[in-house]
């Protein structure tokens, strides 16, 4: 039988995501940390969340994401390292954490994009970043509902997510309407923490109760945490620690 | 190399469609490279030739073609060949948007007004033009 021969324009396929899913065939599992607004010490519960798995033996990776805030390099004092070259791009490990940044690439420059470039830079990014086997991958979002959460929802479609807020009126509004997108797409949520507590209040707790999402604990306002930044053995002695480790019991 | 990464999603996309349009042999397609990224089309060739070994792509004409870059400011309007800014970039730079092209933002200002608010109209990263297939 004589074959049918046929040319089609597939209209400027960007091959890119086609590839991501195979970059993260191999970590076991993947657990995004985002929230409502900005602040709220996300990267930090990402960073500590690392910190105490790479602690326990399990291998990990850390991507930052938040390319207009990032601060992952920053708290596990991340310097003078770049990632290897090799059929992509080999994240180098700090303290025991196989950290992707853009922060390596940058250094203290501005990076001013915009919503598709931001698209473009997260699905780059994922596309030639060769993780390996891993244990735990984590990922540091920017807060609220832009690109970078749009594309995680779209392209890692593994991900679990964990909801960070302050016991506040205003960042739970916000974090409300997260939690509706994230229903809405049907996604995995773990549950919320609430961070920075200073006072006595139920309110988080009230919420996920309401929202029928699980209500992960309380990390104290934690006094001490700015002048551990950069000093990962010092970070894992803080208050801030030992209230994030209960947090962890909950979800692994 | 990062153009092994590329090639890989490349291949990966192609049999992804292919295998959608129910396809039984891929026999040519059209690969465009944009400038900004500076992919080297050699490099990107061989990584082809290693990939598309035993996979159905293995006697399929890849044909290469590179796009020139353009960036427009968003403040000013003018428009200019990113190979103009090339000379102005130290090597660690020009290897960051090598990896992730969005990093020109950082390292390039407008020519004119000297603005990093500007956009890439022409010739950003790797895309499949076409695909022909027979069935």
């Amino acid at each position: 039988m004589d074959r049918v021969h046929k040319s089609f324009k597939v209209r400027a396929l960007d091959p890119r995501s086609a590839i991501i899913n195979e970059r993260l065939k191999n970590a076991k599992r993947i657990f995004v940390v985002l929230g409502g607004k900005g602040g709220v010490g996300k990267s930090l519960i990402a960073t500590m969340f690392s910190l105490m798995l790479a602690k326990r033996g399990h291998s990990v990776g850390l991507l930052d994401l938040d390319f207009h805030g990032l601060s992952c390099h920053i708290i596990l004092g991340a310097k003078g390292m770049m990632p290897t070259e090799k059929k992509g791009i080999i994240p180098p490990e700090v303290h025991g954490i196989k950290l992707m940044s853009v922060a390596y690439y940058i250094g203290d420059e501005p990076l001013p994009l915009r919503g598709t470039e931001i698209s473009d830079a997260f699905v780059e990014l994922l596309a030639i970043t060769r993780w390996g086997r891993i244990d735990y991958l984590i990922v540091d979002a920017p807060p609220g509902m832009g690109e970078e959460v749009l594309d995680i929802i779209r392209l890692m479609k593994r991900s679990e997510f964990l909801i960070v807020t302050t016991p506040s009126s205003l960042a739970l509004k916000t974090v409300s309407r997260l939690t509706r997108l994230l229903l809405e797409a049907k996604v995995p949520i773990l549950g919320v923490v609430e961070n920075m507590r200073i006072t006595e209040t139920k309110l988080v707790e009230e919420y996920a109760k309401k929202s029928d999402i699980e209500y992960l604990g309380s990390v104290l306002f934690d006094y001490n945490l700015e002048e551990c930044l950069g000093n990962p053995k010092k970070l894992l002695e803080t208050k801030f620690a030992r209230n994030i480790k209960n947090v962890a019991r909950k979800i692994l | 190399m990062h153009e092994w990464a590329l090639a890989e999603a490349v291949i990966s996309a192609i049999l992804t469609v292919a295998k959608e349009k129910g396809a039984k042999e891929i026999t040519e397609t059209k690969i465009k490279i944009g400038n900004l990224q500076q992919i080297e089309a050699d490099i990107l060739t061989t990584a082809f030739r290693e990939l598309v070994k035993n996979t159905p792509l293995e006697k399929t004409e890849i044909k290469l073609e590179v796009e020139e870059a353009y960036l427009k400011c968003k403040v000013c309007g003018i428009e200019w060949n990113f190979k103009d800014a090339m000379s102005t970039l130290r090597g660690e730079e020009s290897e960051a948007i090598h990896f992730v092209p969005e990093l020109a933002h950082a390292f390039i200002r407008c020519p004119r007004c000297g603005s990093p608010d500007f956009e890439v109209t022409r010739g950003r990263g790797i895309w499949i033009e076409y695909i022909k297939v027979s069935k």
